[in-house]
């Protein structure tokens, strides 16, 4: 996740306090993980030193978290640059499951309970970001089917694999 | 622990010369949504049936509340489906002929409640599944999706104790299997009614309280395993 791109977006909409945006980017896009102080300070002066935000005003006798930041034409044309370019898709080919699978396989482990144990925790964070999800606002229902959509891919990648688990072995075993 | 309710043991099952069920044993507890999981084929919907005392098993018991299922008479086993048990399916349950609140009253009907008042109980829960316009039409001038919460509807208009659900989302849209799920798990937990939901998708599985694989015939309870 790029924090400084969303902060130059959540900027565009009107100038802000550090804390402000910390808070908008919070609730908005980090729910559960909220940023670190460190972080939205260290953000904001890469933002200032690369000319992409500057200090609208400040706070008589406030420490730094009471100056205010608006965003500048060059910070608009950054945060529209990233808006514009597609996210590069992950590749998954480097998959650890995979991996504990094959070597299961090839030492004569159960293969099979690896991935039970794997599906079981799968499904148990499914019911949990569920639960989230139908207490949620649309904007944290989003978020959820986001992370639902990825975890039951991986299920169904876990019950393939589960079904060919005799013919991946005829193959990996020396 | 809440108390066992309904309680399958090592039930077996052939049609004909192919096994359906293997030894699978499955064990529902009080207000419990437990998920069904299995590829097609598995024998999770010839489980429900069991369960359910649709299906007589070849071998093994189901005991529901202390009662001994597979050992019942017909009229007895429909008497405890018409009564203790609600049926949600992915097709066809509506019956064409009759407006949405006359099939909602439909299992109320049967067990002798009168029409206004079984009416009036099901326009109560049309309105709990957020389908309450849709009372006066029939089946076949609604949405899948609407037909579905209706089906929901008269699963739950007895108040029973234990809901099978047999795929109950799989012909409808994401938004419109999500919204009946919602739905159904809340009215079940209102009511305090255990679900058993046999289901092949992870996200409508995800809307339970545990998960029982049933592969080749024979169920595995994974939270043991994990």
């Amino acid at each position: 996740m790029s924090i400084g791109h969303s902060f130059l977006g959540l900027l565009e909409g009107k100038p802000r306090h550090g804390y402000d945006l910390k808070r908008a980017y919070d609730e908005r896009f980090s729910p559960g993980r909220p940023l670190h102080h460190g972080q939205v300070y260290a953000t904001l002066s890469r933002l200032l030193k690369n000319g992409l935000v500057v200090v609208d005003g400040l706070e008589p006798g406030e420490g730094p978290e009471r100056k205010r930041y608006a965003v500048t034409d060059a910070g608009i044309t950054d945060v529209q640059a990233w808006l514009s370019q597609p996210e590069k898709p992950e590749p998954y080919l480097q998959s650890v499951l995979y991996t504990k699978v094959v070597l299961a396989l090839m030492t004569g482990r159960p293969a099979d309970e690896i991935l039970d144990v794997q599906r079981t925790e799968h499904l148990r964070l499914m019911r949990e970001v569920t639960r989230r999800k139908t207490g949620g606002d649309l904007a944290e229902q989003l978020i959820c089917d986001h992370a639902l959509f990825h975890l039951e891919a991986d299920l169904r990648w876990l019950e393939l694999t589960a079904a060919r688990l005799n013919e991946l072995a005829a193959r990996v075993r020396p | 622990m809440t108390e066992a309710l309904l309680v399958g043991t090592d039930l077996h099952k052939m049609y004909g010369t192919t096994p359906a069920l293997r030894g699978s044993s499955l064990t529902v507890r009080a207000g419990e949504i437990v998920a069904v999981m299995g590829s097609s084929g598995s024998g999770k919907s010839t489980l429900l049936h069991c369960l359910a005392g649709i299906v007589r098993p070849d071998d093994g018991t189901v005991v529901y509340a202390g009662r001994l299922i597979s050992s019942m008479t017909d009229v007895e086993r429909s008497a405890l489906r018409r009564r203790d048990f609600g049926f949600v399916f992915q097709f066809g349950q509506l019956v064409p002929e009759l407006t949405c609140v006359e099939n909602v009253a439909l299992p109320l009907r049967l067990d002798g409640v009168r029409r206004k008042e079984a009416e009036r109980r099901s326009r109560e829960w049309l309105d709990r599944l957020e389908v309450g316009d849709v009372a006066g039409k029939l089946p076949g001038q609604i949405s899948g999706g609407q037909g579905q919460r209706v089906a929901v509807a008269r699963a739950l208009v007895t108040e029973p104790k234990v809901v099978f659900a047999d795929e109950p989302t799989g012909a409808l849209d994401s938004l419109n299997g999500e919204k009946v799920m919602q739905l159904l798990g809340q009215a079940a937990r209102d009511t305090g009614a255990a679900v058993v939901l046999v289901t092949h998708e992870p996200r409508v599985a995800a809307y339970a309280d545990r998960e029982v694989v049933v592969r080749d015939g024979a169920s595995l309870d994974l939270e043991r395993v994990a």
